[in-house]
C-alpha cells in the first residue's frame, strides 16, 4: 500500500474518532477527578486507562480502591461488568482474522464505542486494517489523556459539564441509524433492543447487560437459518 | 504501604480479567485455523444487536414515570435522529443532540 492511502486512512480514522475525542475526553476527566478525590494522582489514573481501559469498570474501580475491596470481590465484579466483551470479541474473530501483530491489541481495544465504530460500513478508499488500528489507538489515547487530565485538574472545571455523557448515547444512536440505513435485515436490531428491554425490566438497570447479551446470542442463533441465505448451510455447529 | 500494594493488586486483577475477556477469544480461535461458520455469521449480525442493546443501556436510569418523564433524553435523541436523517453528519448530530440535552437538563428541566 502507498503513502497516499495511509494518509487518507489516518485522516478518515481521525474524523471517525472525533465523537470519542469529545466523549472519552470528558468522561475520562470525570473519572480522573474521582480518582483525585479518592487520593490517587494522575499516574494511577493514566495507568488504569492504559491497562483496564473501560469506562464503567474504572468508575467502579474507584469505589473498590476507596473501600479496600477484597481481590475476590474485585474479580467477580470485573467479570460481571466486562463479560459482554467476550461476545464482542467472539463476533470479531472473522473480521480481525488477518491483522498480524496488531491482532491482540485490536481485540484488547474493543470498548463499546470502538466496537461500534469499527463495525460501521467502511469507506471503500481506506485501508481497513490500518483504519481499525489507527482508530483503536486514537480512542485509547483520548481516554488515557482524559483520565490523566481529570486527575491533574482535580475539581477545577471550566464549565458545567453535566449531561455531556449524552455524547456517547448520541454516538450509539447515529451508528445504529447508519447500520439500519445500510442494511436490508432488521431482525438483529429487533433482537438487540428487545432482549435489552426485557432484561432491563426483569433484572433492573445495573445487572441486565449479561443476561441481555446471552438472550441476544440465543436470539441470533435462533434466526440463523432464516438469515443465512445459502440453504445448504443448515449444519449447526 | 500495605494500602498501596493492595491498590496495585486491585488494579492488576481488573486488568488481567479484562484482558482475558477481550483477548481470550482471539487466542482460542487463532487466525491460522478456519473460523467456525457460526462466528462468521455472528460477526455479521452481532454489531447491530449490540448497539441496539447499548442504546437501551444508555437510557437505563431514565425516569419515564416521574418528572421530567425522560423528556430531556427523548428530545436529545430526537434531535440526534432528525439531524442525522437530514444531514448525514455524525459529528453534527452528536453535537446537536448533546448540546440540546445539556441545555435541557441544566436550564429547562431543573
Amino acid at each position: 500500500m502507498n503513502k497516499k492511502t495511509d494518509v487518507y486512512t489516518l485522516k478518515k480514522a481521525f474524523e471517525t474518532s472525533l465523537p470519542t475525542l469529545a466523549g472519552y475526553g470528558l468522561m475520562g476527566m470525570a473519572f480522573g477527578l474521582l480518582m483525585a478525590d479518592a487520593g490517587f494522582n494522575f499516574i494511577w489514573a493514566g495507568i488504569m486507562g492504559l491497562i483496564i481501559y473501560g469506562g464503567t469498570m474504572q468508575f467502579v474501580a474507584v469505589e473498590l480502591l476507596a473501600n479496600h475491596a477484597s481481590l475476590l470481590d474485585t474479580a467477580i465484579i470485573t467479570l460481571l461488568i466486562h463479560s459482554r466483551h467476550i461476545f464482542y470479541s467472539i463476533s470479531m474473530i472473522d473480521k480481525y482474522k488477518d491483522r498480524g501483530k496488531a491482532r491482540p491489541y485490536l481485540f484488547y481495544a474493543l470498548t463499546d464505542e470502538t466496537y461500534a465504530l469499527v463495525n460501521l460500513p467502511p469507506d471503500p478508499q481506506v485501508n481497513k486494517a490500518q483504519f481499525d488500528l489507527d482508530l483503536s489507538i486514537m480512542n485509547q489515547c483520548y481516554w488515557i489523556l482524559g483520565d490523566m487530565t481529570g486527575a491533574l485538574l482535580g475539581s477545577f472545571s471550566l464549565f458545567n459539564t453535566e449531561g455531556v455523557d449524552f455524547a456517547m448515547t448520541a454516538l450509539f444512536i447515529v451508528i445504529f441509524l447508519e447500520q439500519l440505513l445500510t442494511s436490508d435485515e432488521f431482525s438483529p436490531a429487533v433482537i438487540g433492543v428487545g432482549s435489552a428491554l426485557l432484561c432491563l425490566i426483569v433484572f433492573g438497570p445495573e445487572n441486565f447487560l449479561l443476561p441481555a447479551m446471552l438472550l441476544i446470542l440465543a436470539g441470533l442463533l435462533f434466526v440463523r437459518k432464516k438469515l443465512e441465505k445459502p440453504p445448504e448451510e443448515k449444519n449447526r455447529d | 504501604m500495605i494500602d498501596q500494594t493492595h491498590s496495585i493488586l486491585i488494579i492488576l486483577v481488573i486488568s488481567v480479567i479484562t484482558i482475558l475477556l477481550r483477548v481470550g477469544p482471539a487466542w482460542l480461535f487463532p487466525p491460522d485455523k478456519p473460523t467456525p461458520k457460526v462466528l462468521v455469521y455472528l460477526s455479521k449480525v452481532m454489531p447491530m444487536a449490540v448497539i441496539g442493546m447499548l442504546i437501551v443501556y444508555c437510557f437505563r436510569n431514565t425516569q419515564f414515570f416521574s418528572f421530567p418523564y425522560g423528556l430531556p433524553e427523548l428530545i436529545g435523541a430526537l434531535v440526534t435522529v432528525v439531524s442525522f436523517l437530514l444531514k448525514r453528519s455524525t459529528m453534527l448530530s452528536i453535537l446537536l443532540g448533546t448540546v440540546t440535552y445539556m441545555y435541557l437538563i441544566q436550564v429547562v428541566f431543573v
